[in-house]
């Protein structure tokens, strides 16, 4: 069980925070389908931070710990800056969003692929060479194992990566953020009514830029946390199409931290249920095959939704390019 | 009569300029990420480079001796994408979004498979199975296709968030059913891959162009499939813009109230909407496995078909109007080409072409902003000439 637990709990990390990517840049106004091109983005800066780093200085081989920080704040702020190209063409030019973020989920992985394959001659990038017994990759060693930990305290603090703190702080701050603040109650009403917004004296333009520039830095995070933990430290110019997925998961969560939340640790968990299924003797007995378990987590999101569904709202001003001439 | 015709044209000519400007600017972007990685590789020369973007620009003819060849290839694998196109199309004129065509894609593709390789062909006329695979293929897309559709008009779900759950389970259907079946390609040690349609006689007609389109004794995939997706693309076009029904889905894209309160069934034109979208997509995949010499890879649970997403790009590039859709989608394909033959005969790959086409996407975005500053221009010349026509009258 606790086994099943923390691997949820790593599955669970990257969808939240990407989840909650969506929901600023969507909160503000402006949909972030590029989230997919984000986190293919940020990963990609994020592994080649590693490879430089550890290929250049060796101090940081001798601190792994410090240089897995190094990387993912490089892949945050390749995010922040990636998500530029979106908000600029929404917000300066009002251009249709859709076309911005689906140009960007095309864009990020033929830039990773292109440089990728012009350096190393292959279509992956791989961070790290040796393998653990734990079937980790070890050198850029991000595991903290505390083998004496039992109950809550193993899923939290035994095979765990310094990232699930990191993410789970970040997600408590910055909700806090948007639901506490002056800053983030403007940003909300941008999302909700932009001209009411205006009329007030907030910088709607301001706010909406605030807004996917958090989601940018968030996705490029989140981009690199999947690689770093679930994709075992492979930057392949995909990353499964997580970044639709944490947009499901915040639609699921209805907008809020806590639906996402709950969305994202729901799906992390059934979505670890494939992964483990042969390992727990209730499921072995069942005797299905993969695909059975592969296809559950989407069919519970579809079921929960259909039933729920009348309570979903999505902010009102989403997607509408802000025209101060309009009303 | 006469001005607004007139007007139309010049509108169709500022959106075609305003396009070529944005694909200029995505060919510019791409000949500067090669131009800078010459300067700063000291192996690949600036030379390089400005071969590197001239062989891209050539598509098939930068190819060698093969043109041919790969010019053939090259129009049977719009095919699909013309379709997949069109269904984002559908989709965005009704006002919704459809990214679930990959999974339309594979039911599509499974189904008619299942369906050319089950009947018999010892017994049955050989057309007949084609027109049946073909025809239950798209069914099946459009029933899959009709799912987010369902969702979206009586429960209220957001269609994209069923889109891409819908995705991932057709990937691991498609895969369930398949694995283990009889299906697969044994006889040819493709044990990834299902049997061709040909092991059942089972092909597109091509009329020939296949050894129209060869290089010498190899001929190309050609067939009479492009010719078809063209053929839809302009029913497409009159459906939507001569029919009721079109007119409905247009008024459902424009304002969903606003098609309530005109006494429209608003909620049968989302779900019809989408499943005709799903029902492009999967005939799109259908004449691509019926070509009869496609391997299709039926252990597809992690990865989806690119032909479903890149549907988006292809109609959006096209101004959402389907007879362009068939232009972008070929066009799309001429880039591709014309990556693959860098990669073969250059230092760079073929991931130049994926990111000059994002680039064209991203600027045509902008497409309102250029046609915009393009129509300023334009017009104050129109105004020029009407007000001294107008002192040229007073005068009289």
């Amino acid at each position: 069980m606790i086994f099943i637990l923390q691997k949820t709990l790593i599955f669970t990390i990257p969808l939240l925070i990407v989840a909650l990517a969506g929901m600023f840049a969507e909160r503000s106004g402006i949909i972030n389908i590029a989230l997919d091109g984000i986190m293919i983005f940020g990963a990609f800066i994020g592994a080649v931070v590693t490879l430089v780093l550890r290929q250049n200085i060796p101090f940081f081989v001798d601190h792994n710990q410090l240089m897995f920080v190094v990387a993912m704040i490089a892949a945050t702020l390749a995010g922040a800056l990636f998500s530029l190209l979106l908000s600029i063409s929404a917000v300066k030019f009002k251009a249709d969003q859709t076309i911005a973020g689906t140009a960007l989920n095309l864009l990020a992985p033929a830039i990773a692929l292109f440089f990728i394959k012009v350096f190393t001659s292959k279509d992956q990038l791989e961070m790290g060479t040796a393998v653990d017994s734990l079937g980790q990759r070890q050198d850029f060693g991000f595991v903290i194992q505390n083998k004496e930990a039992t109950g809550i305290f193993a899923v939290l603090f035994d095979k765990a990566y310094i990232s699930t703190y990191i993410a789970i702080v970040l997600f408590i701050i910055l909700s806090i953020f948007l639901y506490k603040t002056k800053t983030g109650l403007r940003l909300r009403a941008c999302g909700e009514h932009p001209q009411a917004a205006d009329s007030v004296g907030i910088n709607v333009y301001k706010m909406r830029y605030l807004g996917t520039t958090i989601s940018g830095a968030l996705g490029g995070f989140g981009g690199y946390l999947y690689i770093a933990t679930v994709a075992n430290g492979t930057a392949s110019g995909a990353v499964a199409g997580m970044g639709f997925l944490a947009m499901a998961i915040m639609i699921f969560g209805n907008w809020s931290p806590l639906g996402v939340a709950f969305g994202s640790l729901m799906f992390g968990f059934l979505k670890c249920l494939s992964v483990v299924y042969n390992q727990i003797p209730f499921t072995k007995q069942l005797n299905l095959p993969m695909y059975f378990y592969n296809i559950i987590p989407y069919l519970v999101v579809l079921i929960v939704l259909g039933i729920s569904s009348s309570k979903s709202r999505a902010p009102k001003a989403e997607g509408i390019p802000y025209d101060k001439g309009s009303r | 009569m006469t001005k607004s015709k007139k007007r139309k044209s010049s509108e169709g000519l500022k959106s075609l300029s305003a396009s070529l400007l944005c694909i200029l600017g995505g060919i510019l972007v791409g000949f500067i990420v090669l131009a800078v990685l010459s300067i700063f590789n000291p192996k690949i020369g600036f030379a390089e480079a400005i071969r590197g973007i001239m062989i891209v620009l050539g598509g098939p003819f930068s190819g060698g001796g093969n043109s041919l060849f790969q010019l053939g290839n090259m129009l049977f694998n719009a095919t699909p994408l013309i379709l997949t196109g069109l269904s984002a199309c559908i989709a965005f004129k009704t006002g919704l979004f459809n990214i679930g065509a990959p999974g339309q894609y594979l039911m599509g593709a499974m189904v008619t498979l299942i369906v050319a390789l089950s009947l018999p062909s010892s017994s049955m006329p050989v057309a007949l199975i084609w027109v049946l695979a073909f025809v239950s293929g798209t069914l099946a897309g459009a029933l899959w296709g009709a799912i987010p559709g369902f969702f979206k008009a009586y429960l209220n779900v957001n269609e994209v968030i069923v889109c891409i759950m819908t995705n991932w389970i057709a990937a691991n259907v498609v895969s369930w059913v398949f694995n283990g079946s009889r299906f697969i390609n044994v006889a040819e040690t493709k044990v990834n891959f299902i049997m061709k349609t040909t092991a059942n006689n089972i092909a597109t007609p091509t009329f020939g162009l296949d050894q129209l389109f060869s290089g010498g004794s190899v001929s190309s995939y050609a067939d009479i499939s492009i010719f078809i997706a063209a053929l839809v693309a302009i029913g497409l076009y009159i459906m939507m813009n001569k029919t009721t029904f079109g007119y409905e889905l247009k008024a459902c894209g424009f304002n969903r109230d606003g098609a309530k309160y005109t006494g429209m069934n608003e909620k049968r034109n989302l779900l019809l909407a989408m499943a005709i979208a799903g029902g492009l997509a999967a005939m799109g995949a259908s004449l691509w496995c019926l070509n009869g010499h496609q391997d299709f890879k039926w252990d597809t649970y992690q990865t989806l078909p690119t032909d479903g997403f890149n549907g988006i790009p292809a109609a959006l590039l096209a101004g959402n109007n389907p007879i362009a859709i068939i232009f972008t989608s070929i066009f799309l394909k001429y880039i591709n080409v014309g990556g693959s033959n860098l990669a073969a005969n250059t230092a760079f790959n073929e991931y130049v072409s994926q990111l000059m086409v994002a680039m064209i996407v991203y600027f045509s975005g902008f497409a309102r902003y250029i046609s915009s500053i393009v129509g300023k221009k334009k017009k104050s010349l129109q105004e020029i000439e009407s007000e001294i026509k107008m002192t040229k009258e007073e005068k009289k």
